[in-house]
């Protein structure tokens, strides 16, 4: 409860703040040390500590999971802020409004890291949405900003519909929008309404976290958008959503496994494969980066195929590890003035602290062990094998983390072994390298005792 | 003890490495951490051998089951001393050689050391892997960095294959580890399962492919002598004196005690798989006119042998391999420091463009003819014993083509004899020609890390009793399984 009405606040203040304030430094400043005072107040929340107590009729709730992943999301967005912030300023002149946007995001995300309402889903969700929608499209004499920003809302909006009509159908059957009541329904013998309403759920779901075959708006988004913005969207948001995700089918359809397991499978295998292999033949880093999220969208979903303690635990060090690894990598690449594979040809050479952390970022992703992305996929693959089950669907799995190793390991040829001509004078402040070395430490850190991380889960 | 500093000191003093500025020292750092890690090794050899100090074990990821538990066996023991032997000779023979960004390469060895110290030592399958793939990853920068034209492509080609073949050994671990009772990574909860027939086929293929790809066997060797002859020399050495002996390795201790029935039921698929690939690859030997790859498809060869000798499932053919894993170690990079040698004094591999070396260089031709004699198992040499042994076990074995299997592995002995020698004849004996008159002899160095190699094929050829010694324990579990299978099927 504390972050939700902070962050509320946050977003105030930091719409007043452009008007009222002209330097874009105390801007960016204040954005900072709200970003330091939410992520205190979450984890004051985790020690049971908390500002508000509000009545909320059973619709939230602030379990150890949900507070633990608004931490992660949290951290996150400040790692995001402290390397990426000044960047935003490149976009467009409502610097301030720009954090205002993203104040409202995390709103939304904790709602929907807490929700115990289809309703409070469906608000945060919708939170979520709308500043999404303006901040692709804040580079508004870009074409391609505009476009994409029109394609996210029209589909977006699409799938919206589609999670509302869900939820009415739902509520037909139970009579209740809380996820517990509809938990109760006899899962042997379910109604047509509660499956139908069920799967618009799970298509609505999918769409929002890029899965595969509803991910088709995903690269012309992430590639349209200013790149500052893709990496929020790419990482935090995706990772909350993939929240609610499992969130939603643990609690409210947990006893309808048997419905919706194949579905699950399904759009599993679609977005492995989807995501690896388009993945493959992209000639910029930017779009490949927009595939690789769907295939690790792909390796997320294994949680929720799997759904057991493990897949939760996973999921949560997955978030980190992926948010990590990618905010890193896209924090590098807005530098770049050319993104494709070429413009990092030589890069090891002029900016070797540089290169030497995106390739532990990339390494991470690619999932070699000592780096947080292994035992992420590691869980992953342990949650969906329990039992020793579903051999096939992991066998698969792997197959395409080791087609994932082919792009990722394309940028450190290209940043090593490859001799660049392209005049790479970006400069950096070490402020900015310093932050960027924090976090390489810290993918590898989750990647050597993620307990460090997943003890918090037990408070 | 003795395992935590085998791994610690090339991890820390690798990792300090890549901060130095000056080349010499890094170097000479380098130098002296693989003396340190060789001290450690013989330690653990001889005074601080009791078995308190021989182990390590603590809490890691007590979630998932895997602990940080490692040991120093016979086997251990015997790779993680090839281990140690290699780097201070590899060093000692390419001091010369410079490499652009020195502080990296070396630095990348020594974290290639750890990992490969940590494959040998570790109690726990997911530690297992773990190390497995930091063992990987420092080679596969250190050919793409350094190597030669085609490196980036080569590199990445064996970078792939491994990758894949590890990841599905991951599958492979994690299905082991549902199997368990307790569900735990440890080595002894694994040696205590007991799978349906269905369920170790599955789980030896997802093993299998892994270190079959490492060794390699026949169909998956593709990536070898491309990534031999590209990677720089150093490397080389590193890669197929002792890396290469992970996959053997992950057969004598986390595949055959495991999956003792689906290894004796694919031994009869898997053994003509090794002979084919020996044969094939001696073949080729027998046309090479590069140097590099020569060892390289002699190396092949010879590690064929070694899975067909694991596959025999008796005491004489693993002790045999036991040894001869050391052996082959030691003997092939004695070949590669020559083959290094002659492409840096005279700048080419070709063995055409070469001849009549034994006049300019006598010091060179009789460290190359023994070390040549060594690799096609001459008497009184350590590939002798090794071979000897496989043979033996071949010979010996349960399978009812044991004759075939012999006389075909016997057929590539007579052939990698007609290559090494052929190779010999060529490039030492014969007239000089304008590029081999202005040779001159090898230096200290060499003499030095040639010399300690050919005591080591001598002492290992003439006294190989302590090495079977250190192993017969090793050898003893895992036959015995065999044995009692063997048993309860002719009855």
């Amino acid at each position: 409860m504390n972050a939700l009405i902070l962050s509320a606040i946050l977003g105030v203040v930091m719409m007043f703040s452009g008007a009222f304030l002209k330097q874009k430094t105390t801007v960016r400043n204040i954005a900072i040390v709200g970003m330091v005072l939410l992520l205190l107040v979450n984890i004051l929340e985790m020690r049971g500590i908390e500002f508000f107590k509000i009545n909320t009729h059973g619709m939230i709730a602030f379990d150890q999971f949900a507070l633990l992943f608004n931490s992660i999301a949290f951290f996150s967005t400040l790692l995001y802020f402290l390397l990426s912030s000044k960047d935003m300023e490149k976009v467009g002149i409502n610097y301030a409004e720009y954090f205002a946007l993203i104040f409202f995001i995390l709103c939304g995300i904790t709602l929907t890291s807490s929700f115990k309402s289809l309703l409070i889903l469906f608000l945060g969700i919708e939170i979520i949405s709308i500043p999404l929608y303006i901040l692709t499209g804040s580079d508004k004499r870009n074409l391609k900003s505009n476009e994409a920003s029109l394609k996210y809302f029209l589909l977006g909006s699409f799938s919206t519909g589609l999670m509302l009509m869900g939820i009415a159908l739902i509520y037909g059957v139970s009579a209740s929008f809380d996820t517990s009541a509809i938990s109760f329904i006899d899962g042997a013998k379910p109604s047509a309404l509660l499956v139908a309403g069920m799967l618009l759920l799970l298509f609505s779901m999918a769409f929002k976290v890029s899965a595969a075959p509803f991910h088709f708006w995903t690269p012309d988004v992430y590639d349209g958008a200013p790149t500052v913005f893709t990496s929020f969207m790419a990482t935090i948001v995706k990772a909350a959503v993939f929240i609610a995700f499992i969130r939603l089918f643990d609690e409210a359809f947990g006893s309808l496994q048997a419905q919706w397991k194949l579905f699950i499978a399904i759009v599993t295998v679609a977005t492995l494969f989807i995501g690896n292999i388009t993945a493959v033949f992209q000639q910029s880093v930017k779009r490949m980066l927009a595939y690789s999220s769907i295939a690790q969208a792909g390796f997320m979903m294994l949680s929720l195929y799997g759904m057991n303690t493990d897949a939760k635990e996973g999921l949560l060090l997955y978030t980190a590890a992926y948010s990590f690894a990618t905010i890193g990598i896209f924090a590098v690449l807005i530098k770049m003035s050319d993104y494709t594979f070429e413009g990092f040809n030589g890069f090891a050479k002029h900016q070797p602290l540089l290169a030497a952390t995106t390739t532990i970022f990339l390494l991470s992703l690619a999932g070699i062990p000592l780096t947080g992305g292994f035992l992420a996929k590691f869980y992953m693959l342990k949650a969906a094998m329990a039992g020793g089950k579903n051999l096939w669907l992991v066998i698969f799995a792997v197959l395409m983390a080791a087609v994932s190793v082919y792009y990722y390991f394309r940028v450190i040829q290209a940043m090593y072994f490859k001799d660049g001509d392209a005049k790479h004078t970006i400069e950096v402040s070490p402020a900015f390298k310093w932050t960027l070395v924090v976090l390489a430490a810290l993918v590898i850190l989750l990647g050597v005792f993620p307990n460090l991380l997943l003890n918090w889960f037990y408070f | 003890m003795i395992p935590v500093l085998l791994i610690l000191v090339p991890l820390l003093t690798g990792l300090v490495t890549f901060f130095f500025k000056d080349e010499k020292a890094a170097r000479s750092l380098t130098f002296f951490s693989s003396l340190l890690t060789l001290a450690v090794s013989i330690l653990g050899l001889t005074l601080l051998k009791d078995a308190k100090n021989l182990q390590y074990q603590c809490d890691w990821l007590p979630a998932l089951g895997s602990s940080f538990s490692v040991k120093l066996d016979g086997v251990g023991q015997l790779l993680c001393l090839l281990n140690a032997i290699a780097y201070p000779l590899v060093f000692l023979a390419t001091w010369k050689t410079s490499y652009t960004n020195a502080k990296n390469f070396f630095a990348l060895m020594l974290l290639a050391q750890a990992g490969m110290m940590g494959v040998f030592l570790a109690m726990d399958a997911l530690l297992f892997y773990f190390f497995w793939e930091l063992a990987l990853i420092p080679m596969y920068f250190l050919c793409s960095q350094w190597g030669g034209e085609k490196r980036i492509q080569v590199t990445f080609k064996f970078f792939i294959y491994t990758f894949i073949g590890s990841l599905l050994m991951l599958i492979g671990i994690l299905y082991l580890y549902t199997q368990t009772p307790t569900h735990s990574f440890n080595i002894s909860a694994f040696y205590n399962l007991t799978l349906t027939n269905k369920q170790e086929n599955i789980v030896f293929w997802l093993m299998f492919a892994a270190f079959a790809i490492k060794m390699p066997i026949f169909p998956l060797h593709t990536w070898q002598p491309d990534a031999y002859e590209q990677s720089p020399s150093a490397t080389t050495m590193i890669l197929s004196g002792v890396m290469v002996k992970m996959g053997v390795f992950g057969l004598i201790r986390w595949l055959f005690p495991v999956l003792t029935h689906a290894s004796f039921q694919w031994g009869d698929f898997i053994t003509p798989l090794a002979i084919i690939g020996m044969i094939y690859a001696s073949l080729i030997a027998l046309r090479q006119d590069d140097l590099k790859r020569l060892v390289a498809y002699s190396s092949i060869a010879h590690i064929g042998l070694l899975c067909a000798g694991m596959f025999t499932q008796n005491t004489s053919g693993v002790q045999g391999v036991m040894i001869q894993m050391f052996s082959h170690g030691i003997n092939i990079i004695g070949l590669w420091i020559v083959v290094e040698w002659i492409e840096r004094n005279m700048g080419t591999r070709k063995i055409s463009e070469l001849g009549g070396l034994a006049q300019k260089a006598p010091g060179l031709a009789i460290f190359l003819v023994i070390i040549s004699l060594a690799n096609i198992a001459l008497p009184l040499t350590n590939a002798f014993v090794g071979e000897f042994l496989i043979f033996n076990g071949i010979l010996g074995s349960f399978t009812k083509y044991y004759v075939w299997f012999t006389v075909m592995a016997g057929v590539c002995i007579i052939l990698a004899a007609a290559y090494t020698l052929r190779m010999v004849r060529k490039v030492l004996f014969g007239e000089t020609n304008e590029l081999t008159v202005k040779a001159t002899d090898i230096s200290f160095n060499e003499k030095l890390a040639l010399g300690i190699i050919v005591v080591l094929i001598f002492w290992a050829g003439v006294y190989p009793q302590q090495m079977l010694n250190l192993t017969s324990e090793a050898t003893d579990t895992i036959v015995n399984k065999f044995e009692t299978l063997r048993a309860s099927i002719q009855k």
